[in-house]
């Protein structure tokens, strides 16, 4: 019926997959590399996805390439931890630093759509303050945008993506209610709510980008969810929404083109400083295609890595690099957790592993530390299970195998929080070369006191909740990271950041970078909302520039 | 291990001809199942000493139907299926692992009067693979290979991940396996779907045993 889609291109000759329906393909604009488009975006996730159809949809002409693979759920997604694997950026990289970042599965994609494939589709919007935390706060830095505008984009966003989620938020200003209805707790849901109450704290069901109900928009292919719980391995049946059931289709439908299996490896600049095109490398090939404007949008090491990779004699430290910042300022997001058994059943492995959610300490300041964290439940598969239970406690042989067969009785809380933004903390070039010969990333990470200190904090409350509900053998997983940001970041001043409120680079008027790679701080949440939220303010802003003659 | 099955009956593979198993599962999971145990990619000196380290990590003794562990990971390593990324003082993954099972059975041989490790008894592997988790064995024959990173980051990443990759570990642990494109309808952990894993307790009217020969 169909190639393997991680070897050869499927966008191709007119077509793109139809991803909702098995061997089905829907019509495709196809553009000549010699013919400069207005856009050619690197990367289809939460920001190059999302950009390429509100683009496409104002009348310019975009191609969105990706590295991986274009998959249709329903026929090519096993429903099996490991063949998943094939979501995961996996290509190679070097890991470097006093607290190496662990890559793979939860900070990386490789697909059409990319990590939005297989996220746990928590859709959650920043703290107000957080826009402004250097000024409001006294940490990290400032965003150029305000949070009313942002909020405002977070509503389009949360519409467009129909996330369920409760009637009404705890925390923060008053926001609308949200568009589906929440969905049904499990019991891992159930337990983290009771253990808030005992220790008196809020909590609410978590905002998800999957569908509660049948879905009656324009484009209503996708189901409500079944309750699989192998959300992090790609959902098989397009309940989820994500870039590649929501942004995609609708790219494709306003004439952009996709091209999958088509790794960037270098943004090509002219005479006059301005990027021309992209050289991209398909089916053992490389060619050039020739752009107006180039976006960035590979998610905090792909982006720095491209970037700094197409270094030129008149940009010998890569391109938009002017203020040296470009790699610079990673951070990831500490993703601790506290586990532990109940005398009840639990079988986690039942719907969305992240139901409910706490949010209590990303807007309550009276802690010793600055940057906040939210903990939601958790409903780990037995392989990622077992990597806590060897990874936290070191556990092998019958120990093991023994601590696994609590699987079904097992609860646990886990943590996403801010980590502050350091320059030591970067992307650059390892001398390893890929498989396509290009310069590979060396990651290099340190935790900080603050870091530290946030997570001591965590893990106290964290404990002391499920403590109180009556969880036994309880045990901490300390160091675990998740996901990523910084490394291009947007300000006001081009001294001190890569790119403009608009994502686009201060040196090179005609690059922009669109991921998350622009956060000048990643806050106590998951990104994926919050970049769609600029994907679509940048799109907005784009539209206007070009109707004023400033693109 | 001694102790009675948790889920006495239950066998997830009963399932694969339900809606909770998709075309692509049956495939990934029949491939897997019929993964060849012969070295492909290991030399056959060094699926010796993979095949007893295995053994150990996961031991599986006293099961009548034992997981081959070392024949999925000749074939993960054979398909270069891994994270990607090495630590800067590691090697990538295949290096890795060519390197460490050299210089556990030339730790083994130095340590036990030129045995090498598969030729060691059990509570013998077992004191050697304490010693590297707990950093006591870099030396010569390590040639600049971090033992204990190996262990912590290699071995207990790659081997147990193998093991409750397979449906035999899903039967052992009660997990519901496959469920695509059929999920859950019960979502609490008291409520079982009548596809899920019954979980032997005395006071139950039927008893689990009976229950997981239905898990359709």
């Amino acid at each position: 019926m169909s190639s393997d889609p991680s070897l050869r291109p499927r966008a191709t000759g007119g077509r793109a997959p139809d991803i909702f329906r098995q061997g089905g393909w829907v019509p495709m604009r196809e553009y000549r590399e010699s013919e400069a488009v207005d856009f050619v975006i690197v990367g289809t996730g939460a920001g190059g996805g999302t950009l390429a159809a509100l683009l496409a949809e104002q009348g310019f002409s975009v191609i969105a390439f990706d590295a991986g693979g274009y998959f249709r759920p329903m026929e090519d997604f096993a429903s099996d931890e490991t063949a998943q694997n094939q979501l995961y950026w996996t290509d190679k990289r070097v890991l470097d630093g006093p607290n190496p970042i662990k890559m793979g599965g939860n900070n990386s994609g490789k697909a059409v759509g990319g990590s939005t494939v297989h996220y746990a589709m928590v859709s959650l919007r920043f703290r107000p303050e957080w826009f402004k935390s250097r000024t409001t706060l006294g940490y990290g830095a400032d965003w150029p945008i305000s949070w009313e505008e942002m909020w405002r984009y977070y509503g389009i966003a949360e519409r467009q993506l129909n996330i369920s989620g409760p009637l009404t938020y705890p925390w923060g200003p008053k926001r609308p209610r949200y568009p589906y209805r929440a969905h049904e707790l499990n019991t891992a849901g159930k337990l983290l709510a009771r253990g808030c109450e005992a220790i008196g704290i809020d909590w609410t069901e978590t905002p998800l980008a999957t569908l509660s109900a049948p879905h009656a928009g324009p484009e209503g292919k996708s189901p409500p969810c079944a309750y699989r719980g192998f959300c992090r391995f790609g959902c098989t049946t397009n309940a989820k929404r994500s870039a590649l059931t929501v942004w995609i289709p609708r790219a494709l439908a306003a004439g952009a083109e996709v091209r999958d299996l088509a790794m960037v490896g270098r943004i090509e600049t002219g005479s006059d400083g301005r990027v021309t095109g992209v050289q991209y490398h398909r089916e053992g090939n490389w060619y050039v295609q020739l752009a107006k404007n180039v976006v960035v949008a590979g998610y905090a090491v792909e982006t720095p890595r491209l970037l700094l990779n197409s270094a030129t004699g008149v940009y010998p430290d890569g391109l938009a690099n002017g203020s040296g910042l470009v790699g610079k300022n990673l951070m990831t997001q500490t993703n601790a957790a506290v586990w532990g058994r109940m005398d009840e059943p639990v079988r986690w492995y039942k719907g969305p592993p992240s139901l409910a959610i706490t949010e209590h300490w990303n807007y309550d300041d009276n802690k010793d530390f600055h940057g906040g964290y939210c903990w939601m439940g958790q409903g780990p598969l037995p392989i990622e299970w077992a990597s806590v239970q060897t990874g936290a406690r070191g556990l092998w042989g019958e120990e093991l195998r023994r601590a696994m067969l609590d699987y079904n009785h097992m609860i646990g809380v886990k943590m996403v929080g801010e980590m502050l933004p350091n320059e030591a903390n970067r992307v650059t070039l390892a001398d390893d070369l890929d498989q396509y010969g290009l310069r590979v990333a060396r990651i290099t990470y340190a935790w900080g006191a603050n870091d530290k200190a946030l997570v001591n904090h965590s893990l106290e409350q964290m404990s002391a909740s499920i403590q109180a509900i009556g969880a036994k053998d309880m045990f901490r997983q300390e160091d675990d990271t998740c996901h990523l940001g910084g490394t291009a970041r947007m300000g006001s001043n081009p001294r001190t950041s890569v790119v403009d409120a608009d994502c686009r680079s201060w040196d090179i008027p005609n690059l922009w970078v669109c991921d998350g790679s622009v956060f000048p701080t990643v806050g106590g949440v998951n990104p994926s909302l919050t970049i769609q939220a600029i994907a679509l303010r940048t799109a907005d802003r784009i539209g206007k520039l070009a109707a004023a003659g400033e693109l | 291990m001694t102790e009675p099955s948790r889920y006495p009956g239950y066998d997830v593979l009963t399932k694969r001809d339900t809606p909770s198993w998709n075309a692509k599962t049956r495939e990934v999971i029949e491939q897997r199942l019929a993964t060849p145990s012969v070295p492909r990619f290991f030399s056959a000196e060094e699926w010796l000493v993979a095949e007893a380290l295995c053994r150990r990590i996961l031991p599986q003794t006293d099961d009548g139907d034992p997981v081959s562990l070392v024949a999925l990971l000749d074939a993960k390593l054979l398909a270069d299926h891994g994270d990607g990324f090495r630590e800067a003082s590691m090697p990538y993954m295949r290096d890795a692992w060519r390197r460490g099972l050299a210089a556990i059975d030339g730790e083994a041989k130095a340590r036990y009067d030129g045995r090498g490790f598969a030729a060691l008894a059990d509570r013998e592997r077992d004191a050697l693979l304490r010693f590297m988790q707990g950093g006591e064995v870099n030396g010569d024959r390590w040639s600049g290979l971090d033992a204990k990173a190996f262990f912590e980051r290699r071995i207990l990443v790659d081997v147990p991940a193998l093991y409750y990759g397979h449906p035999n570990a899903w039967n052992e642990i009660g997990f519901g396996g496959p469920a695509s494109p059929r999920g859950y309808v019960r979502l609490d952990g008291d409520r079982l779907d009548p596809w899920e894993a019954a979980e032997a307790e005395p006071e139950q009217k039927l008893t689990a045993e009976q229950r997981n020969r239905h898990v359709l």
